[in-house]
């Protein structure tokens, strides 16, 4: 009898989980030796299966969500890197979070921003961190920002097809001063001194490019940042809520501040360095400018 | 001469076989939901309070994804009492608010009386339905005060009451006669699950404004294609008091 059953038991031996899983290595165990090991459905076109079940154009209904909608922005300049996203993650039209983080300290010098899948994103730049700190103690030196972003490129490139999606940009500071880099799922990787990844990059990319100067103090970049990723929030439908902000100098990142989007649009930011002062709406600032008169807002 | 003419109508056949097909894109189909209901955004709702009813709605107008603009007005008077929100396709918003004035106008001329909130409705149920195969992408709302005019027998002065009225329909027509509230929109499945828990009966004007009022911001925050500002009309014997209120704008 037991050997009959065993016939049919060949896709559940728990034998060739490595004795690290169950380990304190921080959920990464079943990467123990280096090799990845993760479990691939038993069906003949694996590939084909998870994009059927996880692809939104091929079947909206009974799918795994992944979340989509999100602003994220990075841009270097004279006083170093900044980083500013939203904090919005929708499932179709539902809000299912305003509070998510979209920044991933991956050391304290180096950050990694989250678009496309958040899970994916996590999980390989936390990944990341881990190999970072390897790096660190093989050589006695830290990681530059080239090398870190290239590793992750690799390593979501060996994964291509796989349905994986992740739009990052992967910003710190190095021997070379600040960096700023770009690293997608496709395998892409790209340099360069402004991105901004998701649905609502557009936006931002707009504010962006009007406010950008190379020699921007770091208040003016810090609001440039804020004030691109409200943009964001009140022009695109799955981006907003908050808006987080960090700034990469020589000695590593800070995080600024968190910041309520509906608040800029009516107040501003509050009493920080580098706001105007006064909310950012567009129908907040020109208030009482028009020659018709205004309906009344109740608070 | 007459061959030419046999060619015309063939052209015209072919294109009103494109117009089918365009139809068909924007209807429900078991793979892709209806886009048209989602691709302007957008919610309504309405409820019942003691010699009272308030309707609400928020104030975008989006292209999908894009907000195009926060001063969208969705809910329309038809008479003094009565109001009239129109949920789903911008286009047919404005189609239909032009329509409902002309047949209301119609009415209001031919019967020498203004409209009642019930006969409204059997209105709007009708003009909807009359598009059965090919809709109108909207999902309506209607509210208002109904007044019941009572003449004693003792010769007296006749009296009127009023009685509050909602309705709503689906987008060919069928009436939704409810006591408590009526939700429409992209938001309608949270509206629900708000109101259902805010909503009780015999609200007097002022908790029904706080209560409608709290039932849509909180919905339209967990809706991507709702909020960006929202409107109460709230309808009592005497007077409609109007507010607009200040709403998350992301």
């Amino acid at each position: 009898m037991n050997s009959f059953a065993t016939r049919f038991d060949s896709h559940h031996h728990d034998d060739d989980q490595s004795d690290a899983a169950w380990g304190s290595q921080a959920g990464f165990g079943n990467l123990g030796d280096g090799s990845h090991a993760f479990n691939v459905p038993a069906v003949p076109d694996p590939t084909a299966f998870l994009r059927l079940h996880t692809d939104d154009h091929a079947d909206p209904n009974c799918r795994i969500k992944i979340q989509h909608g999100t602003t994220t922005l990075a841009f270097r300049f004279q006083g170093g890197v900044i980083v500013a996203v939203d904090s919005r993650a929708t499932a179709g039209s539902y809000v299912a979070s305003g509070t998510v983080k979209k920044v991933i300290e991956i050391n304290p010098y180096l950050l990694g921003t989250m678009a496309g899948g958040a899970a994916d994103c996590q999980y390989w730049e936390t990944y990341l961190g881990i190999q970072c700190r390897l790096h660190e103690l093989r050589n006695r030196e830290r990681i530059s920002v080239a090398a870190a972003s290239k590793y992750l490129s690799n390593l979501v490139y060996s994964y291509k097809g796989m349905g994986l999606s992740m739009g990052t940009m992967i910003c710190g500071w190095d021997k070379t001063g600040p960096a700023v880099f770009y690293v997608d799922s496709d395998g892409t990787r790209l340099k360069g001194d402004m991105f901004s990844v998701g649905s609502g990059s557009t936006f931002a990319y707009g504010v962006l490019d009007q406010g950008y100067r190379w020699d921007l103090t770091d208040e003016e970049a810090q609001e440039l940042g804020r004030r691109s990723i409200y943009a964001a929030g009140h022009r695109d439908a799955f981006s907003g809520n908050t808006c987080n902000l960090y700034h990469v100098k020589e000695d590593g990142w800070k995080f600024i501040g968190n910041y309520d989007i509906s608040k800029m649009h009516y107040e501003g930011p509050g009493d920080v360095p580098g706001a105007p002062g006064g909310g950012y709406g567009y129908d907040v600032r020109t208030k009482g400018r028009f020659s018709v008169l205004e309906t009344e807002v109740v608070a | 001469m007459a061959r030419g003419r046999t060619r015309w109508w063939w052209k015209r056949e072919t294109r009103s076989v494109t117009v089918t097909q365009v139809t068909r894109s924007l209807e429900d189909s078991e793979e892709r939901p209806n886009m048209a209901m989602e691709l302007n955004g957008g919610s309504v709702i309405a409820m019942v309070g003691k010699n009272c009813v308030a309707i609400a709605s928020d104030l975008r107008l989006g292209n999908q994804a894009l907000t195009v603009a926060t001063n969208f007005e969705k809910i329309f008077p038809v008479s003094e009492q009565l109001y009239i929100g129109l949920c789903g396709l911008a286009t047919d918003v404005e189609t239909l608010r032009e329509r409902f004035r002309f047949l209301v106008n119609m009415y209001t001329i031919k019967e020498s009386r203004a409209i009642s909130p019930q006969a409204f409705a059997h209105l709007v149920s009708s003009t909807l339905y009359e598009k059965r195969f090919g809709p109108y992408f909207i999902e309506p709302v209607i509210a208002g005060l109904e007044p019941i005019t009572t003449t004693p027998t003792d010769g007296s002065a006749p009296t009127t009451e009023f009685r509050p009225f909602i309705a709503g329909a689906d987008v060919i027509g069928c009436l939704n006669f409810a006591k408590d509230f009526i939700v429409t929109g992209t938001a309608s499945d949270k509206l629900f699950g708000v109101a259902e828990g805010l909503w009780e009966p015999d609200l007097g004007p002022e908790d029904l404004f706080e209560t409608i009022s709290q039932t849509l911001l909180n919905a339209v925050d967990r809706d991507a294609y709702s909020g960006w500002g929202a409107v109460v009309h709230v309808i009592t014997p005497d007077k409609v008091v109007s507010r607009t209120l200040k709403a998350r704008m992301d």
